[in-house]
């Protein structure tokens, strides 16, 4: 695994699984540099974020289901104030909606990374990027990504 | 059968609010703010403050009924009720739910309250440093999306992005709130009026939002009371019907990290409708409304969702002008709402709409028979109610 500098500054929230187990199989792949949404196992349906039961066919037998990580830019926004003491004077940085093509068109959350200040155009093509943050406690993996 | 309804069975007798202060300013607690606008109801209602049996509130308000029973020596604690969700989605269900207890016969007079005191609690758009993030919060916080307006800013930016609206669209919102808060004594931003360049130089927030488009936070507390329509003649001021109130979301709009199926949205694409059937009024019977700002960009769907222009006419709908008391189309947020008045979690609203019914309102809009109230857009649930005045049952 490439280890890239993170694109935030270290002291944000430290992601955990939740305590009942639920997205824990998300969070495992994502340290190995695999990305999983749920998918059905009885209907097929991509599912994300994770739940309980296919949102679909109510069946309770969903699956995990390793995506290419090919995604398209859904919606973004740019982030001047900061809200927490770990961007003071960090400055602008971007956060971009991603769909998933692979995967029913599920949508993620990450960083895009670049330029802060660059413009960012509504269905440009996008690449999943593993940065992993192997010094935080405990460790963790985050997906964020990159213009195709 | 005949159709089950909240139209005309219930009113409101009472509004009251505290001195709106700037955030972490109130110089008393919460508790204390929570009383003194419950008893401010009452004494604009005229009635002994021991008649009341019932309090609803929304947002897991901190001030709870029985705590407020027990201050205020009720002879009896009949109704207590808290909408879920945050943000203000849940402020016209509170009083939905309020007005249900009061039309089944559950109680009697219910006060609707909201108390914010942010110096002695948290505030909402700050995020709390270090920790861990689990759930919904594991997928947000670690990419820098914490606060409310970067929560919500995608829905809109998509939005914007689909409809090709101009800045000018929300900025319209923002100047209106400002200019209604002139004529408002009680508003926090009385004596500070906004001009277009002002708000075209402010800082970004989060892009597509300028510090203009986002509300303010502050400490206070508002309260109304809710009475059967038999006895709503018998107060100090005319009587506020309650035409009709509708909460709730479309299609998995609580899907978790931001995967709604309809994401551009305020959220009302379904209440609106149900809103409208209940009150049986339609869009161009709407003498006045207030519409919630957490950010102009919700206000702007939020009034396309309510069918009072459609998305691609927004550019040309939106125009200080057109938002303005007393000529204006479609005059919004006549008191400054929560970006010019005070950021009571919604509730400041109702209470605007109530003065509009009355003709008390500081940018009274003439004949305003019909009034809206829209809670709080992009979160799940949200809501909105209609008032009318006794010309409308």
């Amino acid at each position: 695994m490439s280890y890239l500098p993170t694109y935030l500054p270290g002291g944000l929230p430290i992601p955990v699984p939740e305590n009942d187990g639920l997205d824990k199989p998300y969070w495992d792949a994502t340290r190995r540099g695999e990305l999983v949404v749920q998918r059905c196992k009885k209907c097929g349906t991509f599912q994300w974020g994770p739940e309980w039961i296919c949102h679909k066919c109510l069946s309770f037998d969903v699956d995990w289901h390793k995506v290419s990580g090919k995604g398209r830019i859904y919606s973004w926004e740019r982030p001047w104030h900061p809200v927490h003491p770990a961007l003071k004077e960090h400055g602008p940085y971007i956060v971009v909606l991603v769909e998933l093509p692979d995967a029913g068109n599920v949508r993620m959350l990450g960083n895009l990374l670049g330029d802060p200040k660059q413009d960012v155009r509504i269905g440009a093509d996008v690449q999943a990027v593993f940065e992993p943050h192997d010094d935080a406690k405990p460790p963790f993996t985050l997906v964020q990504w990159k213009l195709a | 059968m005949s159709k089950r309804t909240l139209r005309g069975k219930v009113a409101i007798a009472g509004v009251g609010e505290t001195t709106y202060y700037r955030h972490g300013k109130s110089p008393v607690s919460e508790f204390k703010l929570a009383l003194q606008a419950i008893l401010a109801a009452c004494e604009d209602a005229g009635i002994d403050p021991r008649r009341i049996d019932g309090f609803a509130s929304y947002s897991n308000d901190r001030n709870e009924p029985s705590r407020l029973a027990a201050a205020l020596g009720l002879p009896a604690l009949r109704f207590s009720n808290m909408n879920w969700g945050g943000g203000g989605g849940g402020g016209s269900a509170a009083m939905g739910n309020a007005a249900a207890a009061v039309a089944c016969g559950m109680a009697n007079c219910v006060v609707v309250f909201r108390a914010l005191a942010q110096g002695q609690f948290q505030r909402f758009g700050a995020a709390p440093p270090g920790g861990v993030a689990a759930g919904e919060a594991a997928l947000n916080a670690p990419y820098g999306v914490m606060s409310p307006a970067q929560r919500y800013a995608m829905r809109a930016m998509r939005f914007l992005h689909e409809n090709k609206i101009e800045p000018s669209a929300q900025r319209a919102i923002a100047l209106a709130s400002y200019h209604h808060a002139q004529s408002n004594p009680r508003a926090v931003m009385h004596g500070r009026p906004l001009t277009e360049e002002a708000y075209d130089q402010s800082r970004w927030i989060v892009e597509p939002w300028r510090l203009f488009d986002c509300c303010q936070e502050n400490d206070g507390a508002a309260a109304l009371i809710v009475v059967p329509a038999e006895e709503a003649r018998d107060f100090k001021h005319k009587p506020a019907y309650i035409l009709g109130s509708a909460q709730g979301s479309e299609y998995r709009n609580g899907a978790r990290s931001h995967n709604a199926p309809l994401y551009a949205t305020s959220s009302f694409t379904t209440v609106a409708p149900q809103l409208y059937d209940m009150a049986g009024v339609k869009p161009k019977d709407v003498d006045v409304v207030q519409s919630y700002e957490n950010f102009t960009g919700g206000v702007l769907m939020s009034l396309v969702e309510h069918g009072f222009f459609a998305a691609e006419e927004a550019n040309d709908f939106l125009t200080p002008a057109n938002l303005m008391a007393p000529t204006g189309k479609l005059p919004l947020n006549t008191s400054g709402g929560n970006l010019a008045e005070c950021y009571m979690h919604g509730l400041e609203l109702q209470i605007e709409a109530v003065r509009q019914i009355r003709g008390a309102s500081t940018a009274q809009v003439p004949k305003a028979d019909v009034s809206m109230v829209i809670s709080g857009p992009m979160v799940t649930p949200v809501s909105s109610m209609i008032f009318g005045t006794e010309a409308t049952l």
